[in-house]
């Protein structure tokens, strides 16, 4: 059992809530001490998983295992997969359409981004089934 | 400087007001969120057009100064309450992201 453990349900094509579980993840660790380079970590991470969620995959759920040592971030989908994971790793790449290209998504950072911030990042997916990404950020002394 | 005085040295109107005396320690001028999102630093004065719900969720979670929009750039409704409940300061100006970029450039 962790410290804490935190579950959301992240709405689908609903760009107005997009953020509120970042948000939240992001007010407990400051209620909680974390030094605040640990909590940049995390939220820039999990906004990008959540983003991806609502715009690629119609929605899905986040848990949040926060200890005093890591944290952990499982967010799991229901979506169409991930064709080719190492393409979409890439800097650059992203199938965003146009509509959501005028909100300012679609730069194609979003996943290099969490590899970036994480110290693991783990993603299995299946065409048709879903995406799971597996995340964990490493509170260093 | 505070947002509240940099909003005075370059005429920018308030569209949201949170907390205007906190101060700016830089600049970041972007568009695409989720550049924004992981180069932008906490403090910064964010230069956009960008008026929508999910950059003043950005400027929330990277912990901007303030958002300004340049070149009249609209902010929505639903951005607008967001930015509200959130007390994210919005300005906006006429200028483009670079005349402001470096008016706050030589002011800091
Ligand atoms: N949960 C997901 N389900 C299905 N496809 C996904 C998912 N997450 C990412 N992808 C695919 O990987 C691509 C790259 O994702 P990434 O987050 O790096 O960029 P983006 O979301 O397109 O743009 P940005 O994040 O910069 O706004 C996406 O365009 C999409 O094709
Ligand atoms: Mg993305």
């Amino acid at each position: 059992m962790s410290l804490i453990e935190l579950h959301y349900d992240v709405p689908g094509d609903d760009f107005t809530r997009a953020g509120e579980a970042s948000g939240s993840v992001k007010a407990q660790l400051k209620k909680l001490g974390f030094d605040p380079g640990v909590i940049r970590n995390v939220v820039i991470a999990l906004y990008e998983g959540e983003i991806n969620m609502v715009i690629h995959a119609g929605g899905g759920e986040i848990d949040v295992s926060i200890d005093p040592d890591q944290i952990r971030m499982v967010l799991r989908d229901h979506g169409p997969g991930i064709p080719d994971v190492a393409l979409a790793m890439q800097e650059g790449y992203s199938t965003a359409p146009d509509n959501v290209r005028a909100l300012g998504f679609g730069a194609g950072m979003g996943l290099p981004n969490i590899k970036k911030y994480t110290d693991e990042m783990r993603i299995d997916t299946e065409i048709g089934v879903g995406t799971t990404m597996y995340l964990r950020v490493d509170v260093k002394n | 400087m505070t947002v509240r005085e940099f909003a005075a040295l370059q005429n920018l109107q308030v569209l949201v007001e949170g907390d205007l005396s906190r101060e700016i320690g830089g600049g970041y001028c972007g568009d695409l969120l989720s550049w924004v999102m992981s180069r932008a630093q906490s403090d910064d004065c964010w230069f956009t057009v960008m008026g929508n719900v999910n950059a003043v969720a950005v400027s929330v979670l990277a912990d901007c100064a303030c958002i300004v929009l340049c070149e009249n750039a609209a902010l929505d409704e639903d951005a607008k309450t967001k930015a509200r409940e959130q007390g994210v300061n919005v300005l906006t100006s006429e200028e483009n992201a670079y005349t402001l970029a470096v008016s706050l450039g030589k002011a800091l």
